[in-house]
């Protein structure tokens, strides 16, 4: 089963596609772009459709996702864990 | 893929895939008439709507051009247009008489309710007849105008049912269809990689020229960083997290290979085949029914947490590969492409399956949202009344 998806190899984060993954679960990740799959250890509970970190990141790093910039870290993001609003926000408006 | 499809060809050439009589009002004041009209005469439509009064300038414009497109799309047989007053009613009749089609223009003011819903609906009834007689006739596959515009995204969106869109707008575009996508502020943080896929640098200026117009509308009214607006709520619960993660998801729908070979303001029509980009608001009817305007006659619409919009002239094929949202909302879904997610097929095949229901569409299958009765038609206004 793919647990969660990445569309580039330098992606930041992954997009979890299942339902009820637990902290503690290995995950199986597929890249989109080269149809290959990855094994990564998950740090916390993350809802489908959320993404879970590929790296340690700290506050002022940038989020790539599509091999590109998609904003801010705005507090510490370790591997494995949710990365979501409560620590990525945008660099627009 | 097949090369044709079964339409209604028009007076003007263009091809329809629905065969609607509509009575479209000309402003808020006539939208009661309008739909005693429909309630009289079985199978027409009413697109009653809020706006056509003390409208001015660029505003009135894109009012009477809505309104004209609505009418003039190919998916309608025939009109009845209502007005408060005899004059801004001509103009709209006139306007979509202009194609060839049946039209009859009513004012109110003299005559009163009655007497105008009464004429109306003795015209009604003569085009609900006439059109009901209308064959569907074998059309080529680039005379299929075909818009996108996705809502209610997810992350799913992004991976799944947007590149979706995007591979079939490929094949479509590679045999000389007629496309369109838009939702200006939706692009931002993705606004460098539609410029770079521009046919020339005439477009790419256009499509910067447009794009950096909405930027400065966001800049002068905004009073945060837009986070409750633009991602969504709805957008924030999928798993979005910022407008450039939701921008790069959104401009999937536009494939890998196609070029975007012109710039349309708002409800205009495009001058010839290719992809177009019409600058155009990123909320769903607002944009499906610019889409209906500008003549558009199937819509590819993909969603991940569920929107369930629908308009009343064009079409709505809704395409989703959110696992979940396609098992609690199955009744909105036309196409699942969950199966991509789980490399279960490939990008290719998702795109094949969404052109199979285009196609069976087009011939006449009622989508989702037809068939659960979602007719959200919502004009864009550029700004206060006079």
């Amino acid at each position: 089963m793919i647990h969660c998806v990445l569309h580039d190899p330098n992606d930041s984060v992954a997009v979890v596609v299942v339902e009820g993954i637990k902290a503690g679960q290995t995950l199986t990740g597929l890249i989109l772009d080269e149809d290959r799959t990855i094994a990564l250890r998950c740090a916390q509970d993350i809802p489908l459709g959320h993404k879970v970190a590929l790296k340690d990141m700290n506050v002022g790093d940038t989020v790539i996702k599509y091999g590109v910039d998609i904003g801010k870290v705005v507090a510490p993001i370790k591997a494995g864990q949710h990365a979501h609003v409560h620590n990525i926000k945008t660099k627009r408006w | 893929m097949q090369k044709s499809f079964w339409g209604y060809r028009r007076e003007n050439g263009r091809v329809g895939v629905r065969n609607h009589v509509i009575v479209l009002p000309v402003d808020d004041l006539s939208n009661a008439a309008a739909e005693a009209v429909a309630h009289n005469v079985k199978g027409v439509l009413a697109i009653p709507h809020p706006y056509g009064r003390l409208q001015f300038g660029a505003d009135l414009d894109l009012h009477f051009r809505t309104l004209i497109g609505a009418g003039s799309n190919p998916n309608v047989a025939a009109v009845v247009v209502i007005g408060i007053e005899e004059g801004w009613t001509k103009k709209l009749a006139d306007g979509i008489a202009a194609t060839g089609k049946p039209v009859s223009g009513f004012g109110i003011e003299l005559h009163g309710d009655h007497d105008t819903i009464m004429r109306a609906s003795k015209a009604a009834r003569e085009f609900m007849q006439a059109a009901s007689e209308k064959q569907r006739v074998e059309c080529a596959l680039h005379e299929l105008w075909v818009s996108t515009k996705c809502g209610e995204s997810d992350t799913t969106s992004g991976c799944g049912a947007n590149p979706t869109v995007g591979d079939a707008f490929d094949k479509l575009y590679a045999a000389g269809s007629t496309l369109v996508f838009g939702e200006t502020t939706e692009l931002t943080g993705g606004e460098q990689i539609v410029a770079a896929r521009c046919r020339n640098d005439k477009v790419r200026a256009d499509f910067m020229r447009v794009f950096d117009r909405y930027q400065e509308v966001i800049n002068r009214h905004k009073t945060t960083d837009l986070s409750d607006s633009q991602p969504t709520k709805g957008n924030i619960a999928g798993g979005l997290t910022t407008i450039e993660e939701k921008a790069l998801g959104n401009i999937q729908k536009i494939g890998k290979k196609c070029m975007i070979d012109g710039v349309l303001d708002k409800a205009e029509t495009p001058s010839g085949p290719g992809l177009w980009f019409m600058d155009s608001s990123s909320a769903a009817a607002e944009m499906v029914t610019l889409c209906a305007a500008s003549g558009f006659v199937v819509h590819f619409f993909p969603t991940g947490q569920g929107n369930v919009i629908g308009n009343p002239i064009l079409p709505v094929i809704k395409i989703c590969a959110n696992p979940r949202t396609v098992r609690t909302m199955s009744e909105h879904i036309d196409v699942d492409t969950s199966a991509l997610l789980q490399r279960g097929i490939t990008m290719d095949q998702a795109g094949d399956k969404l052109l199979e229901m285009m196609f069976r569409t087009a011939n006449g299958r009622l989508t989702a949202a037809e068939a659960l009765g979602h007719r959200e038609f919502v004009m864009t206004r550029l700004y206060e009344s006079a």
